[in-house]
């Protein structure tokens, strides 16, 4: 008998009484959408700013290696997406365009269709997403609502710069993936 | 060794005891803070609990769904019966790609495999690249936490094993440059690896997708550099349909670290062009545990931690002193299961005082379980030391005389024992504890000189 058939027979085997799958209802949302996700932005340590404070952030730090994949924001791009995914190792800023935001958390909703690479929001050190305000929804609720059937090999939620506490419970900003984010909302 | 005797080393460091104590009280207060902006909290708890029993009542249908979905998405799926087989059928993946080194991200399921070990014997390279699991990984010990791997150690511990493996400058204990060295270094590491272990936080059996969170994105940083990604998953991480996600991850790190969520949460449905997901869905004594009806739901469980950061006891006796990879209250019921004779100790680690029942977001009974798993354990292993004295307690309490003249004996007892006696090492209550002051009188002489 294979591991497969083990494993199912063992749970069939176990008597069960029935359990309802519940249904998940609308919750209420007080307050004010924009206000709440900027500040779970600010509470996740990233920024949220407009796209003239995008140009100010990339051109005082005198970025030259920024791949842009946002809406418009194209020419901001100083090379374009290479192939194999380690090419992008000392990329300093990406630019991606988010789908949807959600208040509650700050986190915002990407696919394969936004980001290219699978692994460019991570391995950027700076990374900026581009969230029109109408996109944003209350909660993970609607957030899935939102998400619905979509069918994509790869989707992210992503709530804020990489983070770790793990010395002593001090929080650092930039363990792993980038080291800050910044939300351009228009 | 039992309890008990391990958490007495843990606290023979009184100075970092209280650190840890307080730190983790501190981690409970944050989530008790979050829980407390959504008013809809306890319903969540409740749905979400409602969404696992429906999990643990279909099991094998949704595991069967999960399959057929991630197949049709061209991810490979593999069954483990055991922590042998899983293992095996990691080091075959890794021997087709001719790999010899790996990075992974946490899971408690790889430590409950002991994976590390085994693979390292059959000559792979093995780096744990969470922070704090890479921590512990060069101290070669295991993580003493499941969401704060390294939370027993201080940050000088830390700058002296980085200081020797990762050539940091001695004495440098600043949390923000250790945590640079780190990344440097596993930058490397994540760059080279081609092959590339995760574990899973849920599996959906609507879609055949599964989520993974972390806060450094690690496990992404990983998983999309390497052409293979191994995903391996207790079976009991299945959740129906993909909607549930949003009851979950609004818990999972509110409860876990007190966020609002966390930073990186991966849904991965199909591999990227050229790449290879392989998901193991691993048994290892899960099938066992659905069968005790008084104990399944502790396969409800989501590894959030709450109960560990709330747990009176486990925040004075540190993780190690559990001997089990799941420590505090959830590893104590979940233990036993997979070994009563080595685990005996763990569920008499509690005071019962039910506050991991009441953290726990998927409201699992756990002091409940740890009272039940007491009675099966003095059940197989008959009379001790505890029991005897409980049945020379029921024979003074059945008898008036005996009761009034013990009584007695014990004021004037307590008054003249020396410390010596009452905080002697035989007296293992009276560790810890001081001893309530003697009332000069009993109720019953007071109400007969006070009510002729």
């Amino acid at each position: 008998m294979s591991s497969r058939e083990q494993i199912l027979g063992k749970i069939k085997r176990v008597a069960k009484a029935d359990s309802p799958l519940p249904d998940i209802p609308d919750f209420e949302f007080s307050g004010e959408i924009k206000e709440r996700f900027v500040k779970s932005i600010q509470g996740n340590k990233g920024e949220v700013i407009d796209v003239a404070g995008l140009e100010v952030f990339l051109k005082s730090n005198g970025f030259s290696k920024i791949i842009s994949l946002a809406k418009g924001l194209e020419q901001l791009s100083t090379r374009t997406l290479p192939e194999n995914p380690h090419e992008l190792a000392d990329l300093e800023v990406a630019i991606i365009q988010g789908q949807f935001g959600v208040a509650e958390n700050g986190s915002i909703w990407l696919t394969d269709a936004d980001l290219g690479l699978r692994a460019l929001p991570f391995i950027t050190e700076h990374l900026v997403i581009v969230l029109s305000e109408a996109s944003l929804v209350s909660n993970m609720h609607e957030a899935y609502k939102r998400i619905g059937e979509q069918h994509s090999g790869f989707g992210l939620f992503i709530a804020g710069p990489s983070k770790t506490a793990d010395i002593e419970q001090s929080l650092v900003i930039g363990a792993h993936g980038a080291k800050s984010l910044r939300v351009v909302l228009d | 060794m039992s309890h008990p005797i391990k958490a007495q080393e843990f606290l023979s460091d009184p100075a970092k005891a209280k650190w840890h104590d307080e730190t983790l009280w501190f981690v409970r207060d944050k989530r008790d803070a979050i829980t407390k902006t959504i008013p809809e909290w306890e319903q969540l708890r409740d749905l979400a609990s409602q969404i696992k029993d429906n999990v643990l009542a279909n099991l094998d249908s949704y595991l069967v769904e999960f399959e057929q979905k991630a197949k049709a998405n061209n991810i490979h799926v593999h069954w483990a019966v055991d922590s042998e087989e899983h293992n095996q059928i990691v080091l075959g993946i890794l021997r087709q790609h001719d790999c010899k080194a790996i990075v992974k991200s946490k899971s408690i399921l790889t430590e409950e495999c002991h994976l590390n070990p085994f693979l390292e014997k059959n000559g792979v390279e093995v780096v744990d690249t969470d922070l704090g699991e890479r921590i512990v990984q060069f101290l070669n010990q295991p993580p003493s936490h499941i969401v704060l791997p390294a939370i027993h150690l201080k940050k000088r511990d830390i700058s002296e094993i980085f200081h020797e493996k990762l050539q940091t400058e001695k004495g440098n204990e600043d949390p923000t440059y250790l945590t640079q060295a780190a990344r440097v270094h596993l930058r490397e590491k994540f760059l080279s690896a081609k092959v590339a272990i995760t574990g899973v936080n849920f599996g959906i059996a609507e879609t055949g997708e599964f989520v993974v969170c972390t806060n450094e994105g690690n496990a992404d940083m990983g998983v999309h550099l390497a052409d293979v990604h191994i995903a391996c998953m207790g079976i009991e991480k299945i959740i129906p349909r993909r909607k549930n996600l949003g009851v979950f991850l609004r818990i999972l790190a509110r409860s876990a670290t007190g966020q609002p969520v966390t930073n990186y949460n991966s849904h991965f449905r199909s591999p990227a062009p050229g790449k290879e997901i392989h998901i193991i869905l691993v048994d290892n004594g899960r099938t066992d545990q659905l069968a005790r009806e008084k104990f399944k739901n502790s396969l409800k469980c989501i590894r959030c931690g709450a109960c560990m950061n709330t747990c009176p006891i486990y925040r004075r006796s540190g993780g190690f002193s559990y001997g089990s990879v799941v420590p505090g209250p959830i590893g104590s019921i979940l233990s036993p299961g997979l070994d009563l004779k080595k685990y005996s100790s763990l569920p008499f680690a509690s005071t019962l005082c039910g506050s991991c029942s009441d953290v726990c977001p998927v409201k699992i009974n756990i002091h409940e379980q740890l009272y039940e798993w007491r009675q099966e354990i003095t059940k197989a292993q008959g009379s001790n030391a505890k029991s005897i004295s409980m049945k020379i307690a029921n024979g003074i309490f059945s008898t008036p005389f005996a009761y009034k003249i013990s009584g007695e004996m014990l004021r004037g007892a307590l008054k003249i024992l020396p410390e010596a006696i009452t905080y002697s090492g035989l007296n293992t209550w009276g560790k810890q504890r001081d001893l309530p002051e003697v009332p000069k009188e009993s109720f019953k002489d007071w109400y007969k000189k006070n009510r002729k």
